[in-house]
């Protein structure tokens, strides 16, 4: 496009301290991907408070207090925030044009997000088996879609970073490649900011009543 | 068995695409085929093409479920269309008018015309925009589908629950709403969020914000409502498709549901949207108005502050659509209050308006017509809107013809009048071609007409206690003059219309090459050929003031001054997958709408497969050489 | 154009004269109708005067600034007016203002809730479709279609809904509140004179929306009291073998859905409208005047009437029963 000079040179060796800046499509990704999340922002919005109006609207089944369990839900907001340290340091490895760096940390988010997921698919099979279902009360149903929104997003994102691990792999780290990391990792800081409130909002606010 | 069939299906669907192991002559065929360069169009300019084309067949479809109610309401207990079938022409009707007509109409001019203003050779995401196309029409044909298959949804474009729930409105109906609307909603979102990112990545040297024209300006603002005020649709969408096909209680008042959270989450997203599409046509207005008055828009600066004001109080709102729903008098009263601020700065673009004509010389062409008519009957639509925020007059007005009477003000004389302004206006940059003034005069009028003749006895119905939505009313409630002359003036917009059709094709037949400054035009989008070659600039112009074209005129300059050396331009590929992921969706919504989990979950995951192709995909684009652009700069000046 | 706006006016004007609409908000028959009438003649003012002065300015704009043939000097190009502007934002700021305060205090008056001291008729009304309940629970009354008040009197409405949302309308008594599943709205409304006030649900409902028509009947107090006595002590009781054979057919096929008070066979009802005092009612459904021919036509094609209704069709009934039956129906006082 516009910025048609840039492209012409060669992109594989010279790659800048902000290599995902480098490029106008860089510069596009990131600003579209800022957008994005502000739309993402209010679709959570909406969630929490759909989920706040019916959260005492629970029937005959468990009421918040009952139900949620603490020191499991505390083990994977712990995970899930150290996850999003190993993202920004696998975005400075790419800053420092480190690949390997990049690649390792990267992976150590994968991981993370995954036992992430475990967790929490562990954490509703016992809440189902408590009668906590998804159809089986108002609170249950918004109880779900905020969690399942969460976690499909975190799915997702497990998905998209290990795509990108197998980019890299065939390409190397690329002007191509760094803004894709770089919005990768905003998105995964996005989700653990998300679950900060849902930690809040949903677990804590939940247990006091 | 079913299920099997369309595993398979999908197999073989996916392993020729995969293994490319089909037939490499076809392929080639399709390929060199002229629909396929539609479909994978990337261009701005061609896109925007799509969406009038899209927009214009919705915009048929709507019209004919209007002149139905209409024909129905002709006479008291008459039983042409009673009953369901009446709700469904209604929902149909609100649904098709307000997400698959005025939006895709109005991204139609954005596309064509936005990039031009702002001096950029393209959007700053090219696949997202025509991702956006595609999600768009795929998701209004799901909905539109039910119109066929029977069984439309039948509980108006607001949908509100408990009618839209299963229990009271059994089978597909409501599934097609929840679905068509949901992707066509990605669709808009991605639209929206391409807009904003082009504007503020993609401007020319010298083209600040504040030396954006004003159709930019309300696009963008529109854009940033699209952006924030869909989610909640969405959100609330999921709802609704949860509850009615994964059984969840979100409104079901026996299982501790509660149905206004939907009214919340539908009028959070519904207010801005009435802003989403009249922002738009105020920019459109300003373009022309000044156009045709041969002078600079009165007061630039206090217009964009007033829009931006307008977007950022749109949100403020929404409740103003809910003052029965027993929120208290403390929260009407504040709804209400916010509600009258908005018509400040309405006023504001009002009066800049008049007095941008004020002094000027006023060509009246049929662009100026509709702008001129515009402005009396936007003032009407919102005038009825400042009596509507106030609480204890709305509790009258609330769900009567007065309410149909106003927005119908606001969205036919305000959105439809700057979008055929727009068009006029744009038509021969976009085509190369001018439309037929003397029947574009003709259809205005009948148009013009035709509108204030269906609605604005309308206003007297509400007043006389006929509710809307209703199909029939009593001989001894004696509206039955008003409704037949309503149904008249209705026949006569049809008219009106059928004569901008018949224009379109008179025009494409007599045509001649307009040039590319056919109106005296004062924006960057004149300077360059019409219609603009793929490039759009050959050298990215240098803008130096507002009204950049026009103060180049004025210094006696005949182009605009470049900013750049001429160069290879380098442009983004054609594509496909936006066209395939839609498919999928839309698949997928089918399969939904059908509780078919199995193509449900199989189009979803087709969508996400072509997704994680993309991503794989090595797509640098192709660069336009040096001497090719100077062949086509000149073929164009020829 | 405004011309044209004008000659609309002038022809709604005549169409009003020569068709007399049956209700109209201009011509409130009770105080809260007035206070929203009087609130809707303030904003009308104030608006119709907005809308003059831009007219003029429009008319004087596009008069004296078109251009004329030949003419193709270049107008003088004005970025704008500070001055100017400020006098646009704060007339109107001034003007919503005025709106506004009226506005703010209605609001509040109109939701008004009855005092302690106050001597107010309460009525609960439940919206189903297609049809309304009407329960005074401080008289121990309970009945369908028709909302007896006492004219001149304050009477409060706790409005909810059975089913889906509905929305409670009389043009000429006040506005409307909706009736929402779930939760019970309130409001007030009086009729000043006796009378008979013609009602709506405003929100779509489903299919007979259209058709789910109630009436508020206005009754002088002691007319009133003594349908209130008539009430509590209903005469249900068949008078003749006809309306006895009547009685039986009722008991055999009416019963599951539709209550009568004042005879032995009790019945919770309620899926349906209460019938007691029946033959007293104006319409049949709420919809069709109450005479023998549209009685046969609802009970023989109840869907035909209102579509989409739970009311089964008898059509199944011989002619004798189904005599029996509306002679029993029609005797019901």
């Amino acid at each position: 496009m516009s910025t048609a000079r840039v492209e012409h040179t060669n992109a594989a060796t010279g790659l800048s301290p902000h290599p995902e800046r480098a490029t106008m499509e860089g510069r596009n990704k990131i600003i579209g991907f800022w957008l994005f999340l502000g739309a993402e922002t209010v679709m959570f919005a909406c969630f929490f408070g759909v989920y706040l109006a019916l959260r005492n609207s629970s029937l005959d089944g468990p009421t918040t207090q009952e139900l949620y369990h603490i020191p499991m839900v505390a083990v994977s907001t712990l995970i899930l925030l150290f996850s999003s340290l190993t993202s920004v340091l696998g975005v400075v490895g790419m800053q420092q044009h480190n690949y390997k760096k990049t690649m390792f940390w990267f992976g150590v988010t994968v991981l993370l997000g995954a036992s992430f997921l475990a967790l929490e698919i562990y954490e509703f099979f016992v809440y189902v088996g408590e009668g906590h279902t998804f159809t089986s009360s108002a609170f249950g149903s918004a109880f779900y879609t905020l969690l399942g929104t969460h976690g499909a997003h975190v799915l997702f994102g497990v998905c998209w970073i290990t795509g990108l691990l197998f980019q890299a792999r065939k390409r190397g780290l690329t002007q191509e490649m760094a803004p894709k990391f770089f919005v990768a990792s905003l998105y995964w800081h996005f989700i653990d900011v998300v679950w900060v409130f849902i930690f809040t909002v949903v677990y804590l606010m939940g247990k006091v009543g | 068995m079913a299920t099997i069939v369309v595993l398979v299906v999908f197999a073989l669907f996916l392993g020729a695409i995969l293994t490319g192991g089909y037939n490499k002559e076809l392929n080639n065929r399709l390929r060199s085929h002229w629909l396929w360069d539609w479909i994978t169009t990337t261009d701005h300019k061609k896109i925007a093409v799509l969406y009038l084309l899209g927009g214009t067949f919705f915009f048929v479809i709507g019209g004919i479920e209007a002149l139905l109610m209409r024909t129905q309401l002709l006479f008291p207990n008459n039983d042409f269309i009673v009953g369901r079938e009446f709700n469904e022409l209604l929902s149909m009707h609100g649904t098709n008018m307000i997400f698959f007509v005025a939006m895709p109409l109005l991204f139609a001019l954005m596309n064509a015309v936005i990039p031009l203003q702002i001096g950029a050779r393209d959007v700053a995401f090219p696949f997202l925009n025509a991702l956006g196309f595609w999600l768009f029409f795929f998701g209004a044909l799901l909905m539109n589908l039910s119109l066929l298959f029977g069984n439309s949804p039948d509980s108006g474009w607001t949908n509100y629950v408990p009618i839209a729930s299963n229990v009271y409105s059994a089978g597909t109906g409501i599934d097609y709403y929840v679905l068509g609307v949901q992707i066509s909603g990605f669709g808009t979102l991605m639209g929206g969020l391409n807009f904003i990112a082009t504007i503020i990545n993609m401007r020319t040297p010298g083209m600040s914000f504040l030396r954006m024209p004003l159709f930019t300006w309300t696009s963008f603002v529109s854009s940033a409502l699209i952006l924030f005020g869909f989610p909640p649709l969405t959100a609330g969408l999921f709802l609704v498709m949860f509850e009615r096909i994964f059984g969840a209680n979100f409104f079901d008042v026996a299982a501790g549901g509660n149905p206004v959270i939907w009214q919340h989450l539908f009028w959070i997203f519904g207010h801005p949207e009435v802003y989403i599409v009249i922002l738009p046509a105020f920019g459109i207005m300003s373009e022309v108005i000044s156009t045709f008055a041969k002078k600079r828009l009165f007061g630039y600066n206090s217009m964009v502050f007033a829009t931006l004001l307008i977007g950022f109080l749109g949100f403020m709102v929404w409740a103003h659509h809910m003052f029965t729903v027993g929120m208290g008098p403390v929260a009407n009263s504040i709804f209400a209050i916010a509600t009258m601020a908005i018509a400040v700065p309405t006023g504001i673009k009002v009066f800049n308006w008049l007095f941008t004509m004020w002094g000027g010389k006023i060509r009246f062409t049929t662009a100026m017509l509709y702008a001129v008519g515009f402005i009396p009957t936007f003032v009407m639509g919102g005038v009825t809107g400042v009596m509507l925020a106030s609480p204890p007059g709305d509790y009258q007005y609330h769900d009567s013809y007065f309410v149909v009477a106003h927005f119908h003000y606001v969205l036919i004389g305000g959105t439809v009048f700057g979008i055929l302004a727009g068009c006029y206006y744009w038509w021969p940059k976009m085509f190369g071609y001018k439309l037929n003034e003397k029947l574009g005069k003709w259809s205005f009028w009948i148009f013009f007409i035709g509108f204030h003749l269906t609605f604005f006895i309308q206003h007297f119905l509400g007043f006389f206690g006929m509710p809307r939505r209703v199909f029939t009313y009593q001989p001894e409630d004696g509206v039955t003059m008003i409704n037949q002359i309503s149904t008249v003036g209705a026949y006569m917009q049809a008219l009106g219309v059928i004569l901008i059709v018949v224009n379109v094709i008179y025009s494409y037949r007599h045509r001649t090459p307009a040039g590319s400054d056919p109106w005296d035009g004062r924006t960057l989008e004149w300077t360059i050929p019409s219609p603009p070659p793929v490039y759009n600039f050959a050298q990215l112009p240098k803008v130096r003031a507002l009204d950049a074209f026009w103060h180049e005129k004025m210094q006696g300059n005949k182009q605009m001054e470049p900013a750049e050396p001429l160069g290879p331009i380098h442009m983004p590929n054609n594509n496909h997958l936006p066209f395939l992921m839609s498919l999928g969706m839309f698949v997928s919504g089918l399969g939904f709408v059908f509780r078919s989990w199995e193509v449900g979950a199989l189009g979803l995951a087709f969508f996400f497969l072509v997704m994680f192709l993309r991503s794989f995909e090595k797509d640098h684009g192709y660069h336009i050489e040096t001497d090719e652009i100077q062949r086509i700069e000149k073929g164009a000046n020829a | 154009m405004t011309l044209l706006l004008a000659v609309f006016a002038v022809f709604a004007l005549v169409l009003t004269g020569c068709e007399e609409p049956a209700k109209s908000v201009f011509d409130p028959k009770g105080s809260a109708g007035e206070k929203n009438l009087d609130l809707i003649m303030l904003s009308v003012y104030i608006m119709t005067f907005v809308f003059v002065v831009v007219m003029a300015i429009y008319f004087y704009v596009l008069i004296r600034y078109r251009q004329k043939p030949g003419d193709n000097t270049i107008p003088k190009q004005v970025e704008g007016s500070m001055k100017m502007e400020m006098f646009w934002i704060i007339i109107p700021v001034i003007l919503l203002v005025i709106l506004a305060i009226p506005t703010l205090t209605t609001t509040f008056t109109l939701a008004e809730k009855p005092s302690e001291e106050e001597d107010a008729l309460r009525v609960k009304v439940t919206a189903h479709q297609y049809w309304w309940e009407f329960y005074y629970p401080d008289l121990g009354i309970k009945t369908a279609q028709e909302l007896h008040i006492p004219a001149g009197k304050r009477v409060h409405l706790e409005l909810t809904s059975d089913d889906v949302v509905h929305s409670f309308w009389v043009p000429e008594l006040g506005g409307k509140q909706d009736m929402t599943p779930g939760r019970t709205n309130h409001m007030w409304l009086d009729a000043k004179e006796p009378g008979v006030y013609a009602g709506r649900c405003a929100e779509l409902c489903g299919a007979s929306h259209a058709l789910m028509n109630f009436e508020v009947v206005a009754d002088e107090q002691s007319d009133f009291d003594k349908w209130v006595a008539k009430r509590q002590k209903p005469s249900s009781e068949p008078r003749t073998a006809e309306q006895e054979a009547g009685k039986k057919v009722f008991s055999q096929n009416c019963m599951s859905c539709h209550a009568i008070e004042g005879t032995e066979l009790k019945t919770s009802g309620g899926k349906g409208p209460d019938l007691t005092g029946f033959g007293e009612r104006q319409k049949v459904a709420g919809l069709l005047e109450n005479n023998d021919e549209n009685l046969d036509k609802w009970l023989k094609h109840p869907d035909e009437i209102k579509p989409g209704t739970y009311m089964p069709s008898f059509d199944f009934l011989n002619e004798k029963d189904m005599k029996n039956l509306k002679i029993y129906l029609e005797s019901l006082e």
